[in-house]
């Protein structure tokens, strides 16, 4: 295969990465929301830890769009 | 750039020098004031003038007061939350993090451009983030081997691990703190440059089925400008959670220096 083709490839496959980091995203807000409408009088203790789970999942997609932007523009 | 019909999302995080001080060096290094500066500037700047309106103490506050005190509380609560009463003393470093950062975010996009200058969001490179990150990071270690001595080290080992066990977990958690400054100054800097590239490309489509004629120019290009407003919205709801989760992490960060576990 063509290294640059290669490269572009690699760069679409790391989208997959990002997709699935919505997922993860979505299933923190969505448990919280569960939780939250569950016992809303805890709900606003819990935000911190809220959004440390947020940064958690999102890290991994944005590592996946580092990894496409190195191989679309550097490598 | 339009002629060629080929716009570049990435020609906004140029880094340029300003004001003829392209040469400007110190023992070899350059020096030169670029716009990632002026806007660091700027960020300061505005901090600087935030606080300064807010520093008047009167017993009923007028609204800039509120305004400053409703985010060094903010602030207060969150270290509150996190580290106890041993985080106060971190509450104007945390502070001026949170603000640098979302104003850093906010001047970033600032519809300058309508004027003819070029925004620009030095949090979209890793070199700023990365020296903010290992700031908090840099603090961490400090105030963890002052105030505990070597016995930070049983930072790496959770109470109750069995002591078969400790030779893997050390090492797994050592990578884990070792990893933080990068995780903290990458997942800044890769939302704001991943946003602003989202906001040019879409830009880019605009111009191009403009360009196109006045078919592609209705459809496609409508559909993309109402596509722009929405996620420009979406960037403003970004540039506050970043802030927000970098001041909140530097704070775990720190409850685990002050507090081991």
């Amino acid at each position: 295969m063509d290294a640059e083709a290669a490269k572009v490839l690699g760069a679409g496959l790391a989208a997959i990465g990002a997709g699935i980091a919505a997922l993860g995203v979505g299933n923190v807000f969505a448990a919280f929301l569960e939780g939250a409408l569950r016992n809303p009088g805890a709900a606003d203790g819990q935000q911190g830890r809220l959004f440390i789970g947020f940064a958690a999942a999102e890290l991994l997609g944005l590592l996946a769009f580092v990894i496409a932007m190195i191989l679309v523009f550097v490598a | 750039m339009a002629e060629s019909g080929k716009i570049d999302p990435m020609h906004q995080f140029t880094i340029e020098p300003l004001f003829g001080t392209d040469h400007l060096a110190i023992g070899g290094y350059n020096i030169a004031f670029t716009n990632s500066a002026l806007y660091m500037v700027a960020a300061a700047l505005v901090l600087w003038i935030f606080v300064l309106g807010g520093m008047k103490r009167a017993l009923v506050p007028g609204r800039w007061q509120v305004a400053v005190e409703y985010f060094t509380g903010f602030i207060n609560n969150l270290l509150l939350a996190n580290v106890g009463e041993g985080g106060k003393k971190y509450v104007p470093y945390v502070f001026s993090l949170f603000m640098f950062i979302l104003l850093a975010n906010f001047l970033g996009m600032l519809p300058l451009g309508l004027v003819g200058l070029h925004p620009f969001t030095f949090t979209s490179h890793f070199t700023a983030t990365g020296v903010l990150a290992i700031m908090s990071f840099a603090i961490v270690l400090i105030v963890g081997f002052a105030k505990h001595g070597f016995h930070f080290f049983s930072l790496f080992i959770p109470h109750g691990t069995p002591a078969p066990m400790i030779p893997v977990i050390f090492p797994i958690e050592l990578i884990s703190f070792m990893v933080r400054p990068f995780s903290l100054g990458l997942r800044l800097f890769v939302a704001m440059t991943a946003g602003h590239v989202l906001l040019k490309v879409l830009a880019g489509f605009v111009i191009n089925s403009s360009n196109a004629g006045v078919g592609y120019g209705l459809t496609v290009g409508t559909a993309s400008f109402v596509l722009m407003i929405g996620i420009s919205a979406l960037e403003m709801l970004v540039a506050v959670i970043q802030a927000y989760v970098f001041a909140l992490l530097t704070s775990v960060y720190i409850n685990d220096a002050e507090n081991l576990h």
